[in-house]
């Protein structure tokens, strides 16, 4: 415990020493840990990363000059350096002023954001959608019209990692939690639009390289899209707590370029179609004994 | 003096435990609620630090996933309904009789009523944790059909609700009634010290939520035991419902929490400033048009739950508005010190941590508030480190200030004030530590309520627990200076305590404060608390 105490502390140091030198908000990608929000790979995502640093700086700004104004007179309207307290109580000039002042900061703020949000919630133009139900605690995808259709849960290895002093090195689990063993996989360029639902309890669809979180809600179909950028693999995790594994249904997404994609898509509709045959047969056969 | 005229002029306390249990006299239940707080921010921050254990390095160490979320659970419903808002309520029975010239609470029965309803409610819900099923692991929020999965715990969490809220509610219109009634002749509305008028726009707030939230949790009874249907999606119903239910009680909830806590520091900065409070009336209407905002607000919490955009837009809106009243407020206290005659004693430093430090939750809640961000922020540690910001050093701060501050005025004895002042700076230093870190961990995508993570979240997690064993162990000078000041160890106080206090507590009343306070209604015609143009 004591030593691992100790590593884990002079990382920390180290980490943070190498976060310092390289500034505290730029996105140290040397460090395996971030600081900030991802900017992610959408025009989405870059436009909520943009609005977060906006509201981030304007919030740094009005610090600056609180902060700054309380700590000057901290300093200076000391009684021990024989400050002498004024009597002014009021002023209707100045109360005007800083509460006019912070509503056009906020209107400056509201715009663009009411511009971003509008944007995201435009479902319409979808060229491919997805049905993604939420059940404790996997995911299952639907490919609409594509008749492919999968339950994506948590890698095995980080399964028999995670259980109570399972003694496994997580340094050695790829991903550690992170992982799954069938990954969504979506293609690169395209409107891609998700229909979100649960089965049992609510379920959020998190990824933030996406800039997308949606409640996934028995009873409901919530719509949201998303449009990919570059291929890769980005990973997210349920974000509404749903029970005991809520920390254990991860999301993975891999994207491929449509191409790719379209080999993927075809090589799942001939594994599902043998799949779905061994189904009807054992069917048959179970209608058959009785 | 013989007996019987000691009988008549200074009815003093009955001896032995039934002085506690029969007491109407509202220093004493100021006391027993103050008292009671203390223990549940002990058991709430043992469960935390069961959060914090787990967490503090990856992979499950110590506790059940389900066992974590129960603890998340009870620590949040400890914390909030034992913690801060009895706190609050034994400050304002405490202090709102004296500062207004009133003889007591205008309801005394009621008031005795409204506490030893709590240890009541507080130890069924801590009796959850030995049933079939275990606590309640559904979060404090309750969202059903999670919170249906319930075990033996459900109807006992329900119940331990409803006698909160009636605890609540009894309590609020306690301080209305008082207020609105028993003010000595003189003591206008407008010249009441700013925490008597913190709390009477928070009673309104509570007489309005409380019941909603009352209302929310019998529907969930109905729906587990009794068949019907009101959040479950199969015979009809809602899931969603439910939650603007709850948020429309919740987020009102969130002011309940933090208006006294501006009425506390609305007090002390002025004091310690050595002038008068900047801007009086505004701080009044501000604190009016915050409790107004806060109705119309409650979707901001499920901004992800799949609204229309125009009902996004509105609630983006409204939220982002609650910050101008809340930065009139902030300015006002800056402008309160901007050329006093400051002193640093500990109620002071607490109340200059409070300004910074939930100004810091402040400008997160900015962040939340913008609807397309926060998809991103949304569940995720970043709303914990914001949360956190605005009630532990933001409402939990102003109650150690409040108490270092008319400690002295209660008990007729000066705290330790090295003490006090180390407990401030390590408490300010630790619930940074524990703290700020989460900003990094939200942002970086780790969500919320999970008992384990990923590799890349080990840094800051082990830092965040570090903060909370350091600032937990800190609690324990406070703990000392606390028991040891009731006990008289240090200097005698004298009756105005602090040489900027202003008030009819200091300037009219000895220290400690005779356990009778009026015996005949003053006449506070001349008195004038505070310039008024």
């Amino acid at each position: 415990m004591s030593s691992a105490f100790m590593s884990r502390a002079g990382a920390l140091m180290s980490k943070l020493a190498i976060a310092a030198s390289l500034g505290m908000v730029s996105q140290a990608a040397t460090a395996e840990y971030a600081l900030n929000m991802p900017v992610g790979v959408t025009e989405i995502s870059r436009e909520v990363y943009d609005l977060h640093m906006l509201v981030f700086y304007v919030c740094c700004v009005i610090g600056a000059v609180v902060f700054g104004a309380m700590i000057y007179s901290i300093i200076a309207h000391r009684k021990s350096k024989g400050a002498k307290a004024a009597n002014f109580h009021h002023s209707t000039v100045v109360e005007i002023v800083w509460t006019a002042i912070p509503f056009v900061i906020l209107m400056a703020l509201a715009l663009p954001a009411a511009k971003t949000l509008v944007k995201m919630e435009n479902t319409r133009g979808a060229e491919m959608s997805i049905k993604v139900t939420g059940y404790q605690w996997k995911w299952q995808y639907e490919y609409i019209d594509e008749d492919v259709s999968f339950y994506s849960t948590l890698s095995q290895d980080s399964n028999f990692a995670r259980q109570k002093n399972s003694g496994v090195d997580l340094e050695s689990v790829d991903n550690y939690l992170l992982d799954v063993d069938n990954p969504l996989v979506v293609p690169t360029d395209t409107k891609i639009r998700l229909l979100l639902t649960a089965a049992d309890v609510i379920h959020a669809w998190w990824v933030p390289d996406f800039a997308v979180k949606k409640d996934a809600i028995p009873g409901y179909i919530n719509e949201t899209w998303m449009q990919i950028d570059e291929p890769g693999t980005y990973r997210g995790q349920c974000a509404e707590l749903c029970g005991r594994d809520h920390g254990f249904m991860p999301v993975v997404v891999i994207a491929k370029t449509p191409e790719e994609y379209q080999a993927w898509l075809a090589a799942q509709k001939g594994a599902e179609s043998a799949l779905n045959g061994a189904a009807i047969a054992t069917e048959q056969n179970v209608a058959l004994a009785q | 003096m013989s007996h019987a005229e000691a009988h008549d002029h200074h009815h003093g306390p009955e001896p032995g435990f039934m002085r506690w249990l029969k007491t109407t006299n509202h220093k004493d239940l100021g006391a027993l609620y103050l008292m009671f707080s203390l223990a549940m921010f002990i058991v709430g921050g043992l469960m935390s630090l069961v959060i914090r254990a787990e967490l503090f390095t990856p992979g499950m160490q110590f506790v059940d996933p389900q066992f974590f979320n129960s603890m998340t659970t009870m620590h949040a419903l400890f914390m909030i309904f034992g913690g801060v808002m009895p706190a609050f309520t034994g400050l304002s029975n405490y202090l709102i009789p004296i500062q207004l010239g009133a003889p007591d609470m205008a309801l005394p029965r009621i008031n005795n009523m409204g506490f030893w309803i709590l240890p009541i409610a507080f130890g069924m819900l801590l009796s959850t944790l030995f049933m079939d099923g275990g606590a309640p692991a559904g979060g404090w929020t309750l969202y059903p059909p999670l919170s249906m999965q319930t075990g033996d715990a459900m109807p006992f969490l329900v119940f331990s609700i409803h006698l909160m809220g009636i605890s609540s509610i009894t309590g609020a219109i306690n301080v209305i009634v008082t207020i609105l009634n028993l003010r000595a002749p003189g003591m206008d509305l407008m010249k009441m010290p700013l925490f008597c008028w913190t709390w009477l726009i928070t009673a309104f707030l509570l007489i309005a939520v409380m019941p909603v939230l009352a209302g929310a949790v019998t529907m969930l009874l109905t729906d587990k035991y009794f068949g019907t249907t009101f959040f479950a999606a199969a015979g009809g119903g809602d899931p969603v419902m439910f939650q603007h239910i709850f948020w429309f009680f919740g987020h009102p909830e969130v002011y309940i929490m933090i208006l006294p806590a501006f009425g506390v520091v609305s007090q002390i900065i002025p004091t310690f400033a050595r002038k008068t409070l900047f801007g009086y009336s505004s701080m009044v209407y501000a604190t009016a048009a915050i409790a107004f905002l806060s109705f119309i607000v409650w979707a901001h919490h499920m901004f992800t739950v799949g609204m229309p955009v125009a009902a996004e837009l509105f609630f983006m809106f409204a939220t982002m508005l609650i910050s101008v009243p809340t930065g009139v407020k902030v300015f006002n206290w800056v402008a309160t010190m901007w050329r006093g005659s400051m002193t640093f004693e500990t109620p002071m430093l607490f109340s200059l941590g409070f300004v910074i430090l939930f100004t810091i939750g402040g400008f997160s809640g900015l962040m939340l508030a913008m609807t397309p961000v926060d998809f991103q922020y949304h569940d995720s540690y970043f709303v914990v480190a914001h949360f956190h910001y605005v009630l532990v050093p933001g409402a939990v701060f102003s109650l150690f200030a409040a108490v270092y501050y008319w400690l002295p005025k209660w008990t007729g004895t000066m705290y330790n004030e090295k003490l006090g002042k180390l407990h401030f700076w390590l408490s300010t230093i630790f619930i940074n530590v524990l703290f700020f870190p989460q900003h990094f961990l939200g942002l970086a995508g780790m969500p919320r309520r999970i008992p384990d993570y990923s590799l890349q979240f080990a840094e800051f997690n082990f830092m965040s627990s570090v903060g909370a064993f350091a600032f937990f162990i800190t609690q324990f000078i406070f703990l000392y200076n606390l028991i040891t000041t009731c006990r008289g160890k240090w200097e005698k106080a004298t009756d105005q305590v602090w040489e900027g206090a202003k008030g009819v507590e200091w300037e009219m009343l000895p220290s400690p404060l005779p356990y009778h306070t009026f015996e005949q209604q003053p006449d506070l015609s001349d008195y004038e608390p505070h310039p008024t143009h």
